[in-house]
């Protein structure tokens, strides 16, 4: 289609902003080499015929599978051919080869290659590795069950050692045993990684990985004992052939278990592992990528959301005046910019794990696993608070654009059924929030027992000193600037040290009245959850403002600097009730926070889509017909309905077959 | 059988099922009249809804027109009709899951806006399914704002004609249920132009399909507006007009009209338009947003009954999900909710028929209450219940996530309602108004309507409680309520008198005041709405425990939304800071009362298993065997030609040679 220009309310926008986009993107980027490269890799994807294609929202599910498939096999060529080999371009081109959506080899490259290549023995690499890489094999990751998900030790798929023939019999031996979910398992791998209680020698020793055949080589049918499918339509995900396995007396041999660590000796002796701590490792990797992808999906829902906007105009501010741009309203603001604030914060927040994470996975290499603790309870509780965050987030910029909003040409639908399973996967979310509080707790009671903590708990200590006064009277002058983030982290980090301690002390009271140690957890688990959150929110906006220092350019600095005042006076506003029963704030403060609230939006307004062009989603990355970077929405919205399934004939042949008839009989 | 695990749920319960359903249906007859309707939709094949999550946009279309036209067969053979008392119950049954619905909304604005004579035209053809309507008002380009409709309809006296025109693409009418591929007429709202001046928004019936072989008229472009979130079944379309003629006769004139001559005049008063946008926003929360949220929650608690997961005590079976007090904390509150808002609904509902009876009378008094509580209360309810709909999917885990739930079609279902009828922000801005004028007029002594009198009662104090049982007082718990809003509405227009008199133009400081006054109209339909669950539960019979358990949801309701929005209760010291942890532990002692009888509570909902179509939620609870012979049916286990033609080659080792 021939280029149209761009709108004219976007150009206005975009002429007015106070700061250089490019050098924010530069930011987020890591740099402005690491932007040139990310694009150059985008234009190879881009301007490649081959991975052109309908738009999907047109398909339907087997199609969009098929796709899927077609480009995924072409991505690995591809990738081989131009010699990309670091993690993270490769993960630039998969996201630009499918436009941010998962594919049917996900689990084979992000799960079973890396797997093989640390927990598979020397030997077990020359069998598997090389036909892995080359595709002969494609195998799959599979865990969860469709009675058990996060609580791993719950899981009922059963390896059984024989010695007479050396081989393990792998059965399913209930319903709820039957591996469900797995991504690539339906239709597409012909190898799993199961997970499966091991028993030998007459005892269960836990949970071990087996390399499992599932489909024949050369003709793809399921192999005898194996029942293999596609687990069908889900919210979103409809590239992905997540699948169910149910094994029935399916014998593979004893070489097929994963031995690096533990063994299973010819005659059946086990042989227990090292260490477990490594698994934490790649845990603490996975879920710093959600962090990072909260932050992109969120990006990518406020960059529609606020150029729509921008160019909408709607209804009358001032009487006799043109219609106004929505973004215009106070109340289409309070909307988004709060979450655009958000966004920019999990960008730093997710940088930030993945840094620590290279930091400390240099150490473990050299042996010092001090830290990993702290990381391992942060993340889970940052994955939890930014994915929860962002799903709501993406809701809200969807609903913010009213009906049109509801249509797939916004895109919006499609980044939020692709991004909400991350509440879930990976940890369901009220699970990592519980573990971080865990982490609380325990740090709690090594301070309340006269030792001091580290880290991001550090404030922890403080509370011994002010426990003088008694709960609830304001423990300290109240000295709040509301203009300064760094006395706003200090408000955040008193909250949060506050319900550390509350969801402690109640949780002792518990355990004072009754029994069970699980039973306390429980009934305290609400308190604890509120305690994770805080201690999270608080994290954020400290690693929101440290970051603001190590911006040089001096109006990317000030525009970020509104972004981070509006994200910790915006989270106090939401959470007045815990600044005010804390005693941190006064009700005078509060009414001062929401003001300034209002007039930050004010601020922020004029760089609102400069903040979102920084983001730098290419149009076809995006998706989105109101997203479009030249606004030109309601041209194309038309040009995108001319070509619904639905429109395929000018009369439909419900006509014939329905309609027709009963008037013909009325 | 039974799942034991949901058996047991069952036994214990503190109240009679039946008699709940009764009292939420309103009473025997009409439970009895539901059920056979019910019975009558769901042994019938061609209303199954078993495949939909399977199906295409296309099939899904198909299969909407098959049941619309098969349920007119059927309604005459039952001898129901559409005025009659089952027909709330059809679509109940059929989970609206038909075409033709905006053919009802044609028949009615032509009824409500059109004269005698074409009503006696039209209603007839209409009735006969001679022809198929549609109702189209939002534009590309407009939306809630009705007086932006850019659609243009110049009369010509010379022929005594219409002329309808887009002028623009973003005048192209966008989103009309039914017009993408069925309607053959429809109503369009278009500026009246008449000798060059513009008249506003008229409604104009034009025919857009033959009624031979349905191919679009002369002039008519329309089509499917392309997929959606969901309404996959509905053909929402597009339609642009160009030098549309359409008779005089065609302008839908009870209200105005034009003379031959091209006089314009308005005849009777237009407040009746007013009046039946205020129905169609209360008769969708029974319909379009509490059963969705029923049903999730009969769902999501179900199957938190049979999922069991980690242990609680060890050396014991895994505990149901249902008793850790996270999942409660995310579940019960949504299902006191849902009772919440069926009693708001019983309420509204009242209202509108004193309404009706004195528009009757030509008294048009209630008018402005009515609007702005049924605007207020259409936003707050969809807003809560689409909320409500999401924490439920979520709380389900991964398999919430399988369209077999039932869970994402429920939520894309109702989420549509935040926006059609009215965007919610539009409509709290809408009931503030109200508001703020009401607290100025009674601050000046004068009357007020009924459910705002409080207003002018404002009387400043502290929160009496002193211990945690006091906040199960509803007299405490309501008064906090009403206390906020008050204090939220007086604040605003505090607010909004200093900006004016310090200079500000009214509407700049109108919109400088828009994110409050949302605020203050949401508390305001918050506290009706406990203070009415509170009234309800007085008036109920104590017998077979249905008053106690009702009780408990009305205390856990309020304490939920005290809970939820701390910093409103706290601010200007009403309640305390020790009291606020009295009402976090009521709260969260009053999880584990109502647990024990959540699955009664929402058996008492009483769908079908046929009708809540979820593997995660039927009755007997054999969740994982449902939802394992369910998958195998899916199209997608059919052999697909993505082997051949991508998976083969690929797996026969092209790769290698590179």
């Amino acid at each position: 289609a021939a280029a149209m220009p761009v709108n004219a309310d976007l150009r206005r926008e975009r002429a007015a902003a106070t700061f250089q986009p490019e050098l924010l993107t530069h930011i987020l980027d890591g740099g402005p080499e690491r932007t040139r490269r990310r694009k150059e890799i985008e234009a190879l994807v881009l301007n490649d015929p081959d991975f052109q294609h309908e738009d999907l929202n047109f398909l339907s599910r087997s199609q969009r599978y098929e796709q899927a498939i077609r480009k995924s096999s072409l991505m690995v060529m591809k990738l081989r051919e131009y010699g990309i080999a670091d993690p993270e371009e490769i993960y630039w081109f998969k996201s630009f080869v499918h436009r941010g959506r998962p594919e049917p080899l996900d689990l084979h490259l992000g799960m079973f290659l890396p797997t093989l290549l640390t927990q598979a023995t020397p030997e077990q690499q020359d069998r598997f590795f090389m036909p892995a890489w080359n595709l002969e094999i494609i195998g799959t990751y599979a865990q969860t069950e469709m009675g058990h998900g996060t609580h791993l030790r719950g899981l009922e798929t059963t390896a059984t050692y024989d010695p007479s023939t050396q081989e393990f019999i792998l059965n399913s031996p209930t319903v709820t045993s039957i591996k469900w979910w797995p991504g690539g398992l339906g239709k597409t791998s012909n190898h799993a990684i199961v997970l499966a209680q091991l028993y030998t020698q007459g005892q269960c020793k836990g949970l071990h990985a087996f390399i499992v055949p599932i489909r024949q080589l050369g003709t793809h049918e399921p192999l005898p004992g194996i029942t293999v499918g596609d687990i069908g339509p889900k919210f979103g995900y409809d590239e992905m052939d997540n699948g169910y396995l149910k094994m029935d007396n399916f014998r593979i041999p004893r070489e097929n278990m994963l031995m690096k660590y533990a063994q299973v000796e010819p005659d059946g002796t086990y042989v227990k592992p090292l260490s477990d701590k490594l698994t934490y490792g790649t845990m603490v990797f996975i879920r710093s990528l959600i962090v990072g992808d909260s932050a992109r999906s969120l990006s990518r829902a406020c960059t529609i959301a606020i150029r729509y906007s921008a160019v909408r105009h709607q209804s009358e501010l001032k009487p006799g005046e043109p219609e106004p741009q929505i973004l215009d309203y106070q109340t289409q603001q309070y909307k988004l910019f709060p979450l655009l604030a958000a966004a920019y914060a999990f960008h730093f927040v997710g940088a930030y794990i993945k840094d620590t994470y290279r930091r400390i996975s240099g150490d473990i290499n050299e042996g010092d696993l001090s830290e990993l603790p702290e990381l391992h309870a942060l993340t889970a509780g940052l994955k939890a608070f930014t994915s929860w965050t962002a799903n709501a987030g993406i809701e809200e910029c969807r609903m913010a654009c009213g009906g049109h909003g509801y249509s797939r040409c916004s895109g919006i639908p499609d980044i939020y059924v692709t991004f909400t399973p991350s509440c879930t996967y990976e940890g369901e979310n009220t699970v990592m929030m519980l573990q971080t509080a865990r982490f609380l707790v325990k740090s709690y009671t090594q301070v309340s027992s006269g030792q001091q903590v580290t880290g991001m708990v550090s404030y922890l200590n403080d509370l011994p000193r002010q426990r003088i006064q008694p709960q609830h009277v304001a423990a300290r002058a109240v000295t709040v600037r509301i203009n300064d983030p760094t006395s706003l982290v200090e408000a955040y980090k008193s909250r949060a040290a506050r319900l550390v301690e509350s969801a402690a002390k109640n949780l002792q009271a518990e355990l004072n009245h009754r029994k069970s140690k699980e039973d306390a957890w429980n009934r305290t688990s609400v308190d604890l959850v509120r305690a994770s959150e805080a201690h999270c929110h608080y994290v954020i906006v400290k690693l929101f403002t440290a970051k603001l220092s190590e911006v040089s350019d001096a109006a990317v600095r000030a525009v970020l600097t509104d972004l981070c005042l509006l994200y910790a006076l915006f989270g106090i506003s939401r959470n007045a009730g815990d600044f005010l029963q804390a005693g941190i704030l006064t009700s005078a403060q509060i009414t001062q926070v929401n003001q300034h609230v209002k007039e930050l939006l004010a601020v922020i307004r004029p760089n609102a889509v400069a903040l979102v062009d920084s983001f730098d989603f290419h149009d076809v990355h995006l998706g989105s017909v109101l997203g479009r970077y030249d606004g030109n929405v309601y041209e194309n919205m038309f040009e995108w309905a001319k070509k619904s399934p639905l429109n395929k004939t000018q009369v439909h042949e419900s006509f014939h077959k329905h309609l027709k008839p009963m008037q013909a009989k009325l | 059988s039974v799942n034991p695990d949901l058996a047991s749920e069952r036994q214990t319960a503190s109240f009679s099922v039946e008699k709940l359903t009764v009292l939420l249906d309103g009473g025997v007859e009409q439970t009895q009249r539901r059920r056979a309707v019910v019975e009558a939709i769901e042994s019938d094949p061609v209303f199954s809804r078993e495949n939909q999550y399977f199906q295409t946009q296309n099939e899904r279309y198909e299969a909407a027109v098959r049941k619309a036209v098969h349920l007119q067969k059927k309604m005459h053979e039952m001898g129901w009709t559409e005025n009659g008392p089952e027909y709330k119950y059809i679509y109940r049954a059929l989970s609206g899951d038909v075409a033709f619905l905006l053919h009802r909304v044609f028949m009615r604005s032509i009824s409500v806006l059109g004269s005698d004579k074409q009503i006696a035209k039209w209603i007839p053809l209409a009735t006969q399914h001679k022809l198929i309507g549609s109702y189209a008002q939002t534009e590309l380009g407009h939306g809630t704002y009705l007086q932006g409709l850019e659609t243009t309809a110049v009369f010509d006296t010379a022929t005594q004609e219409f002329i309808l025109n887009t002028p623009k693409i973003s005048a192209m009418k966008w989103w009309p249920g039914d017009m993408g591929r069925s309607a053959t007429h429809t109503v369009v709202f278009a500026q009246l132009y008449v000798h060059g001046k513009c008249y506003g928004i008229h409604p104009f019936i034009v025919q857009i399909r033959s009624l031979q072989d349905h191919s679009l008229c002369p002039g008519i472009t329309a089509g499917d507006i392309g997929p959606k979130m969901n309404f996959e079944h509905i053909d929402n379309g597009y339609l642009l007009l160009k030098n549309v003629r359409v008779p005089r006769e065609n302008m839908l004139s009870k209200f105005c009209e034009v003379r031959p001559d091209g006089t314009y005049v308005r005849q009777g008063s237009q407040k009746i338009n007013y009046f039946t946008m205020t129905t169609v926003r209360i008769s969708l929360i029974s319909d379009e947003v509490l059963t969705p949220l029923m049903k999730a929650c009969t769902i999501a608690i179900r199957y938190s009954a049979v999922r069991r997961q980690s242990k609680l005590k060890p050396g014991e079976q895994e505990a149901k999900i249902l008793d850790y007090q996270t999942q409660q904390e995310k579940l019960l509150p949504q299902l006191a909710a849902a009772y919440a808002f069926h009693f708001i609904n019983d309420y509204l509902q009242e209202l509108l028929n004193r309404g009706y009876r004195e528009v009757h009378r030509k008294n048009f008094d209630m008018l402005p209450e009515l609007h702005a509580l049924s605007s207020g209360f259409k936003a707050v309810v969809t807003q809560r219940c689409t909320a409500a709909v999401e924490i439920c999917l979520r709380a389900c885990g991964g398999h919430g996530y399988s369209l077999l739930s039932g869970l994402p079609s429920l939520y894309t279902k109702i989420l549509a309602s935040c926006i059609y009828e009215g965007e919610n922000t539009i409509l709290l801005l809408q009931t503030a108004r109200f508001l703020i004028k009401c607290f100025m007029a009674a601050s000046a002594g004068q009357p007020v309507p009924p459910s705002v009198t409080y207003l002018a009662a404002v009387k400043p104090g502290k929160c009496p409680a002193r211990n945690k049982l006091d906040f199960l007082s509803p007299d405490i718990y309501t008064e906090a309520y009403q206390h906020v809003a008050v204090r939220l509405i007086s604040s605003t227009a505090a607010k909004l008198q200093d900006l004016i008199q310090s200079g500000v133009k009214k509407h700049d400081a109108w919109n400088q005041c828009t994110v409050q006054l949302v605020q203050a109209a949401k508390a305001h339909c918050h506290y009706i709405t406990v203070k009415n669950f509170a009234e309800t539960v007085e008036k109920l019979e104590t017998k077979a425990g249905i008053q106690k358990i009702m009780k408990h949801l009305c205390d856990l309701f309020a304490l939920h939304g005290i809970f939820s929005n701390t910093g409103a209760f706290l601010h200007d010291g009403y309640t305390s800071a020790a009291q606020m942890d009295m009402v976090t532990a009521s709260y969260l002692d009053l999880l584990a009362v109502i647990r024990k009888d959540a699955v009664p509570l929402v058996d008492a909902f009483d769908f079908t298993d046929k009708n809540l179509n979820s593997a995660l939620g039927s009755y007997d609870g054999q969740v994982y065997q449902r939802l394992y012979e369910w998958a195998q049916r899916s199209p997608t286990n059919q052999m697909s030609p993505a082997y051949e033609r991508y998976l083969k080659p690929l797996l026969h080792n092209t790769l290698s040679k590179l």
